[in-house]
């Protein structure tokens, strides 16, 4: 009887339960150790956290990309981290000019909201492009070939806006009305994270109501269900894949305008290439072409890589944590994939797909 | 063998001979060098290369080399009856930009020496390639310590005019604790030969002068995200937080201690790889009274460099390192006429051993950054130019260069 039982698990099963065994207690030492010595103070844990929560929505609002694309037409878009540094990069010399004729400083809502216009519609006029030229001639090629054309056109992006704008690093502008504080639970946060944080979250509700409400939603849910029935249904396929990889394209435009307002340094023609990994990571931590899963996951990975290092590393004792952030958030993946093979919000793709 | 045949040959051996010794023109030069010669034909020019960053990021570094280097060109356009041609290639500040750079200057047999790199990490990587060669490179801007220490990567062939980190990395402890009276200090440095050996030598002086370093980290290059270095680095509060790396980690690091709780009253302080026009503005306006250790130079030789460099190059030079740039080009021009051997028709003939003897022979060069005079070892700089400069909200409006508030 009892071979009969340990004939049927396998050294896979076991030696998985046993690593997640390992994982958890090695996570709660890091967490107790931490908290024991309270080198920190509840103000840098609140600032920490904060500035995940602003990052990660950044991300989510990329993630959205990946996910959106790969409901549809099961392909990852590995150019929508390029898509995102267009519209951030693009949109740095209008904000550059802004500040300059005072319009920036005089009213800055109205400004930003240009800006993010703007920014969004340079990224889905590349999206727009980008699916037309490199991705619909090859809708029926086998699943690798449109992979690596996505690579091949994730250069051509950046060395594209390399030859327009140089190879310099550029700054958003300081925007006088951002840099106070607000008080949120007794912790002073800087007004630009929870800005960008509920502006992501109010652009991700609206997305979440184009798809589940409007027509052209209802006619992506179809198309990502099924091709061919959607088609006879009289739904037009190229239109919608467009509009699905024009929403992409909006919300990762959106995204380099937060990102320009809550880290304005650094933007320049590489700048897309770890925010795309890391928002495909959140992607595929919510559970890929899922539209809640991408935005949790995007959350949940800007949160961990901000507090993982001096969180669970440091009280591990392991020296120079802040540099392995982003071996964290790719280990946090491994551990997730581990735990739940599907992603976090995973199930509910799996039925659709049945 | 016939006795005419004989007599008629000896003849003209003699008469050759004799031709030879009153025309002296057609005489070739011959090399006598250990490590071989580079010829130059009549009317063709002297061939000098640089290795500097000028792309990417650092490209300010590069840009202001390559500006000191043409001022010094422009200003001799005759070395020996041949003008000079200068071509670069791109180092990058990487050391995989400088394996390249300094593989494809070495493959060139015309290249006499060499004026670069700008970063230590480069300068390491191209070094072995350029040695080989026989060729020599002179650095504006290299500061790492081991680059001109035997037992840390030095090989023959290699000079520099800046200062090495053992100087810049005293003067800004030295300043650190005697003139702001910071008593705790924290570093952070990009694991870059540059960042991590000028940290080392600040983090050494403070202690050694009676302060207590609280940390010594790192970022990575590409990081965007400083926070939780920063909150490290708070739970100290140190008085000061050196870290002397490069744009754009170093703008990151500037605009987020702004936001990390514990860091109000630690004071920010660079080296000379922020001192570029670029950083104020990109780094915003927390950089407004953050200290940056880098080279000074004055004087009225310099203010008369400053005047030709708008009139070729226009406006004014974008980081610290022109002047250094000028001093490397002019000493090697020197040592180039002191050792060149000229044929009667224009040609010559440069030893490359001789002209590395000539520049290590340098001695009281009288350069833009002071009197040089260089070691065995090519460490020629003498650590006199080097001040601590404060950033205003001048600088963060576009004004460049900051003002020095403090001179060793």
């Amino acid at each position: 009887m009892l071979r009969r039982t340990l004939s049927r698990v396998s050294w896979v099963d076991v030696f998985l339960r046993i690593f997640q065994l390992v994982a958890a207690v090695v996570i709660l030492i890091g967490l107790y150790k931490t908290f024991t010595t309270a080198r920190y103070s509840s103000e840098q844990w609140a600032t920490l956290a904060f500035a995940g929560l602003a990052q990660g929505s950044i991300y989510a609002l990329i993630a959205l990309g990946y996910t959106l694309v790969y409901g549809i037409l099961l392909m990852i878009n590995f150019a929508h981290g390029e898509i995102y540094m267009t519209g951030a990069f693009s949109t740095v010399f209008l904000a550059m000019y802004f500040n300059r004729i005072g319009f920036l400083q005089s009213s800055p809502v109205l400004a930003i909201i240009v800006l993010i216009l703007f920014s969004a519609a340079v990224s889905t006029s590349i999206a727009v492009l980008l699916e037309r030229i490199a991705y619909r001639p090859l809708r029926n090629a086998p699943r690798l070939i449109p992979l690596i054309t996505a690579i091949g056109a994730s250069f051509a992006l950046q060395y594209t806006f390399r030859g327009l704008f140089g190879s310099q690093f550029r700054a958003y502008p300081d925007i006088a009305v951002l840099k106070g504080t607000w008080n949120i639970l007794g912790f002073d946060v800087p007004l630009v994270q929870p800005v960008v944080f509920l502006a992501a979250v109010l652009l991700m509700v609206a997305l979440y109501w184009f798809v589940e409400r409007t027509k052209t939603g209802k006619a992506m849910r179809a198309v990502s269900e099924d091709k061919a029935v959607a088609r006879l249904m009289g739904i037009d396929i190229d239109r919608i894949i467009v509009s699905t990889f024009a929403l992409g394209g909006a919300l990762a435009g959106a995204a380099g305008v937060f990102n320009g307002l809550f880290r304005p340094q650094g933007v320049f023609f590489l700048m897309g290439f770890f925010p795309g990994i890391k928002a495909f990571t959140a992607a595929v931590l919510g559970g890929i072409g899922n539209i809640p899963g991408a935005m949790m996951g995007g959350l949940l990975l800007g949160l961990i890589e901000a507090l993982g290092p001096n969180l669970i590393l440091e009280g591990l004792g392991i020296p120079a944590a802040n540099q392995l952030k982003d071996a964290i958030a790719f280990l946090v993946l491994v551990l997730i994939l581990i735990f739940r093979p599907q992603g976090i919000f995973g199930e509910r793709l799996a039925e659709k797909k049945a | 063998m016939s006795k005419r045949f004989v007599s008629i040959f000896s003849l003209l051996v003699i008469a050759s001979m004799a031709l030879a010794a009153c025309g002296g023109g057609a005489a070739p030069l011959e090399c006598t060098d250990a490590i071989g010669c580079v010829e130059v034909a009549a009317g063709e020019p002297i061939h000098l290369a640089y290795m500097l960053t000028v792309s990417g990021a650092t490209a300010t570094l590069g840009d202001d080399s390559l500006g000191g280097i043409r001022v010094a060109l422009n200003d001799r356009p005759d070395v020996l009856g041949h003008t000079v041609e200068l071509t670069g290639e791109d180092e990058g500040c990487s050391a995989e930009g400088g394996q390249t750079a300094g593989t494809k200057v070495a493959a060139d047999p015309s290249v006499v020496a060499i004026v670069g790199t700008n970063c230590s990490g480069a300068a390491f990587a191209a070094l072995p390639a350029i040695s080989e060669a026989g060729m020599l490179m002179c650095s504006s801007s290299n500061t790492n310590p081991g680059l001109t220490d035997p037992e840390g990567g030095w090989l023959p062939g290699y000079y520099r005019t800046a200062h090495n980190d053992k100087f810049q990395g005293r003067i800004a402890a030295e300043f650190a604790y005697n003139e702001l009276g910071a008593r705790t200090a924290a570093t952070i440095h990009d694991g870059s030969p540059y960042a991590q050996a000028l940290q080392q030598v600040f983090a050494e002086t403070f202690a050694a002068l009676g302060g207590t370093v609280t940390f010594q980290g790192a970022v990575n290059v590409g990081d965007t995200d400083m926070r939780a270095v920063l909150t490290t680095v708070a739970a100290d509060t140190p008085d000061i937080l050196y870290y002397p790396i490069f744009e754009p980690e170093g703008n990151f690091i500037t605009a987020q201690a702004a936001e990390v709780a514990g860091m109000e009253n630690t004071i920010l302080m660079g080296a000379d790889g922020l001192l570029a026009d670029t950083f104020p503005e990109n780094s915003g306006e927390n950089v407004v009274g953050m200290y940056l250790s880098g080279p000074y130079v004055t004087g009225a030789t310099y203010d008369d460099f400053l005047a030709k460099w708008a009139e070729v190059i226009g406006g004014v030079p974008p980081s610290g390192f022109h002047a250094f740039a000028y001093d490397c080009t002019n000493m090697i021009l020197d040592a180039i006429e002191s050792v060149a051997q000229q044929g009667s028709d224009g040609t010559l003939l440069i030893g490359r051993q001789a002209l590395r003897d000539a520049m290590t022979a340098t001695a009281g060069f009288d350069g833009l950054t002071g009197s040089l005079t260089c070691n065995e070892y090519g460490d020629c700089a003498t650590g006199e130019a080097l001040a601590v400069f404060q950033i205003t909200e001048a600088e963060l409006n576009g004004g460049w260069p900051p003002a020095a508030i403090w001179t060793p």
